[in-house]
């Protein structure tokens, strides 16, 4: 991101040979990786694919009624109809890419709050740093999917109104592991001579605390996304989150539970779908904390 | 001694404190909402006298503050108000439904936490080993899976399938013991199943980091056997982590039924705060989320002062 090579005009050779030998860093870097993180990864990227190309992979409309309902699996059906003669397999693909950019994008919101003000909070200290800890603290104090829900029944459940309330909560957390690896960083000499040299607070925020910061910040990414991930398919199961006609797995397992009882498979399926990703990224994490010695990962 | 009872002091007033902001949230976040009860109850048909005279009979028509002191009031005498929904007191159904969610707690907490002593001490024991490995990978996946999904499994391979429990777990007032415990063995294997993922990886590290210390190195050196060393060396010492592990696990357990109830329609106080989030009836939402939260800081609590008390170092903090 924050690229400081010098201009390619100058020196086009080095430039060329650092992006290779960087290429070549990373394929190194891959297949020595255990065999859970390449599985991890492979997950991820098929995830990724079937969201982008939902409507080619898929056989059928989002929420088009195909058939009767709970049809069982066959040819025309891979995996059946739901409870309105949806296709579930259908249902499933969209629900990549409805569940997970949900979820992406909640992460990505909660990060931007929390990691900001934890930074603002290690850098600036003082009042500022006491404030918001404190609001931070109060914030904790609830149980996360107890005040998601009390806020949810409040504000009423849409999808901007969910992405809002479970990113506020989710920065509290990412508030404070930014705010805590910030406060090691910000005591440092390289900070501290920064400081001297006259340098301006977003000046050492952005070119000397958050390069320092960021591989554990990018595991934390990891951990808050499946975390953001599993809160919002709860959240959906139990009815309150991403609505219909919107594929999204945690409501389908909802819609599809009745058939658990005739010894039918179909609710598990988007259940899985959960688990599998939510494994996988872990494991990634798993290999990437191993790698980037800042955080250990039995204290995990 | 006087320092640790005024510390514990400190501590309780502190969680006093959230307690009394956590209820402002609550009750400021509901009385932010556009309408009120009186509207909620008499529906959109009501004249405008009706709801003025209903108004007055619950007391909305009094300044915030009043009705805030009012209504905490009436919580601490056990009085919740009126459900919108079916007009009934509050309280009446809170009581049972959560006496029933602390029966599910208790009773998965008691297969949870020895089952996960005993599997984090034996993976500090043998680190590294295969048997290490394979309960690493599987405390992993079982800390991502979402909850349903266990419960689901559970029902179909356990009950549908093999027949040993049933699925649903409508427990009530006049059952027998046993009838109930058979009633909510798979919610509480279900709960188990995801929360000793979590208590066991914090007993494994609380061991592990002791192990490294130079103490246990010296049993090690004058031959103490390992199982020796772990148990009467190391333990002692991890005591305070892993009391404070359990402490919140049961806060987690209390919180995170919310979905194995639902799942086991098993009438507890989670299931209850879905179905009237659903209705929107504010005055059950507010009265299960305060409960929910005061268990949750109160067990918080606990752990800090448990903590405290099974570690004298932090008496006297430097």
């Amino acid at each position: 991101m924050t690229d400081n090579a010098p201009p390619a005009e100058d020196l086009p050779d080095t430039d060329a040979v650092q992006q290779a030998s960087r290429t070549r860093r990373v394929i190194k870097l891959l297949i020595e990786a255990p065999l859970s993180a390449k599985l991890g990864l492979v997950v991820i990227f098929v995830y990724i694919f079937v969201a982008l190309f939902a409507p080619w992979i898929a056989p059928f409309g989002e929420s088009e009624l195909v058939g009767k309902k709970y049809q069982p699996w066959g040819d025309e059906f891979l995996l059946g109809t739901d409870n309105l003669g949806r296709d579930m397999l259908t249902r499933l693909i969209y629900g990549a890419r409805n569940t997970v950019g949900i979820a992406l994008v909640t992460t990505l919101y909660a990060f931007l709050l929390g990691g900001i003000l934890g930074i603002v909070a290690a850098v600036v200290g003082g009042w500022t740093d006491q404030l918001l800890s404190r609001v931070v603290d109060i914030l904790m104090a609830i149980p996360a999917l107890i005040f998601a829900m009390l806020l949810l029944s409040i504000f009423g459940t849409s999808v901007p109104s969910l992405i809002l309330i479970i990113g506020l909560l989710d920065a509290t957390r990412i508030f404070r592991i930014t705010r805590a690896v910030s406060l090691n960083v910000v005591v440092m000499d390289f900070v501290e001579a920064a400081k001297l040299r006259g340098e301006k607070l977003p000046w050492i925020t952005v070119r000397e605390i958050l390069p320092s910061i960021s591989a554990p910040l990018a595991a934390e990414f990891g951990i808050r996304f499946c975390f953001v991930f599993l809160t919002i398919s709860a959240l959906s199961f139990l009815g309150l989150g991403i609505q219909p006609p919107t594929a999204d797995w945690g409501s389908m397992v909802r819609d599809t539970a009745d058939l658990i009882t005739f010894e039918d498979y179909t609710p598990l399926i988007p259940a899985a779908a959960i688990a599998v990703l939510t494994i996988g990224v872990n494991f990634v994490v798993d290999w990437f904390l191993h790698k980037t010695s800042g955080l250990k990962d039995e204290l995990l | 001694m006087n320092k640790i009872l005024r510390m514990m002091a400190q501590r309780i007033s502190l969680g006093l404190l959230i307690l009394f902001i956590v209820s402002l949230i609550i009750f400021l976040g509901v009385s932010m909402l556009p309408g009120d009860a009186a509207q909620a109850i008499l529906g959109q048909a009501a004249t405008p006298e009706t709801i003025a005279v209903l108004r007055n009979q619950l007391g909305l028509d009094l300044p915030a503050h009043t009705r805030y002191i009012r209504w905490l009031g009436g919580i601490l005498q056990g009085d919740f108000g009126i459900s919108i929904g079916n007009g009934r007191e509050i309280g009446e159904v809170i009581g049972v439904r959560f006496a029933n969610t602390i029966f599910l707690a208790a009773f998965a907490a008691c297969i949870a936490i020895p089952l996960s002593l005993v599997l984090g001490i034996l993976a500090a024991l043998y680190r590294n080993s295969f048997y290490d490995r394979t309960v690493n990978a599987l405390t992993l996946s079982s800390i991502s899976t979402p909850e349903f999904f266990v419960a689901y499994i559970l029902i179909l391979f356990v009950s549908v399938k093999a027949g040993w429990f049933p699925s649903l777990s409508n427990i009530q007032g006049d059952m027998s013991f046993t009838e109930r415990l058979d009633k909510t063995v798979l919610p509480a294997i279900t709960l188990t199943l995801v929360s000793v993922a979590h208590m066991m990886r914090m007993t494994r590290a609380a061991i592990i980091n002791l192990l490294s210390q130079s103490y246990i190195e010296m049993a090690e050196l004058k031959g103490i056997r390992k199982a020796r060393i772990i148990l009467r060396h190391a333990l002692p010492n991890a005591w305070a982590p892993i009391v404070n592990v359990i402490v919140l696990n049961l806060a987690y357990l209390i919180v995170g039924v919310v979905v194995v109830e639902v799942v086991f329609v098993y009438p507890g106080l989670g299931q209850l705060l879905v179905d009237a989030v659903q209705r929107r009836d504010m005055p059950v939402v507010q009265a299960c989320c305060l409960i929910f939260a005061a268990t949750y800081v109160s067990l918080n609590l606990i752990a800090d002062i448990l903590s405290i008390l099974t570690n004298p170092r932090l008496l006297h903090p430097k």
